[in-house]
């Protein structure tokens, strides 16, 4: 099978350890994976903002990078969710409907498409998982509390897996931490105070790391944890199922 | 006209009463996942109510025509009303014809979407808000700030000091006890004087010609069995096809809105005591016109439960005058726009699209989706400043080409490293309280260059 490895824009500016951790993570359980060299973002940045109607050229652009691949992972719900949700072009809008078909979340793409049952990842420590919105309630990487259903979470799953760590629980199990793109910017009061808030969540409850699936969420968190000279870090999922005993 | 993101920013300048607001509204979320947990058929119910409400907007027309012909056949009088305007100038009338000056009204959310109260005010009429939580804010000269809880927003000290001032209760006492019996005994002189009382209407049974009123302090029918005239107010949206649909919306509304299996008082209206009145205006006030924008069309299903706004994270941090419009949270920045795009332009911007809203509300509305709607719909009609359009112009072409994107990444991250204090300034909004992320020394794709396997 043919994997294209899509990384968000800011991810591959400012995080590259988690392509990196990806990209390995994705060798070790045997996937051979390819980064297509000419991409650049999904087009939400625009789209969140109002501007869905500036966004046909990065459509072209990427359905012109993925449209030759089985899969394309990508280790973000709110990237994978806005191609889902947004992927459109006139001129080739069969080869976008495929791709929206085709992309999966990092969690998703082990746990519905890999089967993965094990792990040799180990991280011994307390971590608290941030879920993000679009993964959980927009892709449904979890059961989600508003809702009565059986609970269910492929983020949770694979974690469980990991040697060592222990998940902690939250108070309030599935709240955004306000990042929410332009809004972390335009609304900076609230958008802070929700972030602070879900930091205080995870403290209470004694994690040293917060994870999740969505560097966005946790650039900020982290952004707060330093100017508050925290001790807790945060490490994006995909460096944590691909951690070894150091 | 202050936008919401400023009227927010000053709401969170008091971090502690910040926490309190979040905390007592997440109580009440709590409550609502307790009572909506412990059915199974919950989520039926909501599909239920959804499509009822569904059948309805696709019918109106008939409903309303079929609600007009029962009601008057049951000897209620029913009035029409295109916009806040003629409701206003119709309760007017109804009250100048009973030659009064005076006017007990339970909760309704459309007055205050109508303005009645400063509308009848400068006309001479002296309102009473008979709802407790509103004739909290009636006191302190603001508006509610949420749909089911208007007071919400207060604390029970700023309550007695009210009380204190208004009713006369002893300074310093603040006890819910003491200050609740304090308002009863003032209600109660309003409900035995007056002859006109107005009432909201949670739904209208185009079958039968009924309506049903829910409250919680049975003020609604204190109001309107000892008045002369009862006038009912309602949104033409509030129309429910058959008695029966109560058995879906009277299960749901409650345990949305308080956690509460159903209100205290759901007190159905047929007909008018001999010798009484009771007059029904039916409000359009911009409903047609949202009826008519297919992407919008079904927020008219609301039945104004606010468990959009106890689970917002947004609305419970910023409170609801920082919405600035009648109906606060997540509902009321998919309804404003409708009325005036270009004043309620930032309220679909206050959302992080969490979509917590849409997995709460009982009839379904796609609330979240309607945000991001919204936000496209805003900026093309140019509701939007050239600074943001700008910026995100300069974004897409940077994002659209890969050359332009790698180098204006490592120029970003070249600066971030070397001179820090170009981003690490009071005009940089992420700043303010954060910090920014340390730049790598390269990004995955020049990694990805030098170490993949060839």
């Amino acid at each position: 099978m043919k994997v294209a490895l899509f990384l968000p824009c800011y991810v591959d500016q400012f995080y590259p350890q988690v392509g990196i951790a990806t990209l390995q993570l994705l060798n070790k359980l045997g996937v051979e994976v390819e980064y297509p060299l000419q991409q650049t973002c999904c087009g939400q940045p625009m789209a969140n903002s109002g501007f869905e109607h500036l966004t046909p050229d990065c459509n072209s652009l990427f359905i012109k990078n993925f449209k030759d691949f089985d899969y394309i992972v990508c280790p973000s719900g709110s990237c994978t969710l806005h191609i889902k949700d947004h992927l459109h072009d006139e001129t080739q809008e069969n080869e976008a409907t495929n791709i929206r078909k085709k992309i999966y979340e990092l969690t998703e793409f082990l746990t519905d498409v890999l089967h993965v049952k094990n792990l040799t990842a180990s991280f011994p420590h307390k971590v608290g998982l941030h879920q993000s919105c679009h993964g959980q309630r927009g892709l449904h990487l979890s059961q989600m509390t508003e809702l009565t259903a059986a609970p269910f979470s492929k983020p949770e799953k694979l974690l469980r897996m990991v040697n060592g760590l222990t998940l902690v629980d939250l108070n309030r199990k599935d709240e955004c931490c306000g990042f929410g793109g332009t809004f972390c910017v335009t609304e900076e009061a609230v958008s802070v105070k929700m972030g602070k808030d879900r930091i205080t969540d995870h403290v209470q409850n004694d994690a040293e790391f917060i994870t999740g699936g969505d560097m966005s969420c946790l650039m900020h968190l982290e952004g707060i944890l330093r100017r508050q000279k925290s001790k807790v870090k945060v490490k994006h999922i995909a460096e944590i199922l691909n951690s070894v005993k150091s | 006209m202050k936008s919401h993101s400023e009227l927010a920013e000053k709401f969170n300048a008091d971090e502690a009463r910040v926490d309190w607001h979040d905390e007592t509204l997440w109580w009440v979320r709590t409550k609502r996942d307790r009572m909506s947990h412990a059915l199974p058929e919950w989520e039926q119910l909501r599909e239920t109510a959804s499509q009822i409400k569904n059948n309805v907007l696709s019918n109106l027309n008939e409903y309303l025509i079929r609600f007009e012909a029962n009601a008057s056949a049951n000897g209620m009088i029913v009035h029409w009303a295109a916009d806040a305007q003629e409701h206003n100038e119709i309760v007017l009338s109804l009250i100048k014809q009973q030659g009064v000056t005076q006017m007990v009204k339970s909760k309704s959310m459309l007055t205050e979407e109508c303005h009645l109260n400063e509308y009848l005010e400068q006309n001479g009429i002296d309102v009473v808000d008979s709802d407790l939580g509103e004739r909290v804010v009636q006191l302190a000269k603001e508006p509610p700030s949420h749909i089911v809880l208007p007071c919400i927003h207060k604390k029970k000290e700023e309550i007695g000091e009210l009380f204190h001032e208004h009713l006369g209760t002893p300074k310093g006492n603040a006890d819910p006890q003491f200050l609740t019996h304090a308002a009863r005994l003032h209600l109660r002189e309003k409900f035995l004087t007056r002859k006109v009382a107005l009432t909201g209407v949670n739904f209208a049974i185009a079958e039968t010609g009924e309506f049903v009123v829910c409250t919680n302090e049975g003020n609604a029918d204190m109001g309107a069995h000892l008045a002369e005239v009862h006038i009912a107010s309602m949104g033409i949206e509030k129309i429910i096809p058959q008695r029966k649909h109560l058995g879906v919306f009277l299960r749901i509304l409650a345990r949305s809105a308080t956690g509460q299996p159903v209100t205290t008082y759901s007190s159905h209206f047929k007909k008018p005591r001999e010798g009484k009145a009771i007059h029904i205006i039916l409000v359009d006030n911009g409903r047609s016109v949202h009826l008519g924008r297919p992407d919008f069309r079904n927020a008219l299903k609301c039945i104004r439960c606010g468990a959009c706004m106890n689970t917002c994270p947004v609305y419970r941090r910023s409170g609801g005058h920082s919405y600035h419009t009648a109906i606060a949270g997540p509902i009321g920045s998919i309804l404003a726009p409708n009325l005036d795009m270009k004043k309620y332009a930032d309220l679909p911007f206050a959302s992080t699209l969490c979509g917590s809203c849409s997995n709460v509300c009982p009839v379904k509305i796609d609330i979240h989706d309607q945000l991001y709607k919204w936000r496209q719909v805003i900026v093309k009609e140019g509701n939007v400043n050239t600074e943001k359009s700008v910026g995100v112009k300069a974004m897409s072409s940077v994002l659209s080409s890969p050359a332009t994107y790698r180098a204006s990444g490592k120029i970003g991250r070249w600066i971030m490293k070397h001179f820090p204090f170009v981003v690490n300034n009071k005009f940089n909004p992420w700043y303010k309280q954060r910090e920014m992320p340390v730049p790598p020394k390269e990004s995955f794709r020049d990694w990805y260059l030098k170490n993949k396997k060839a």
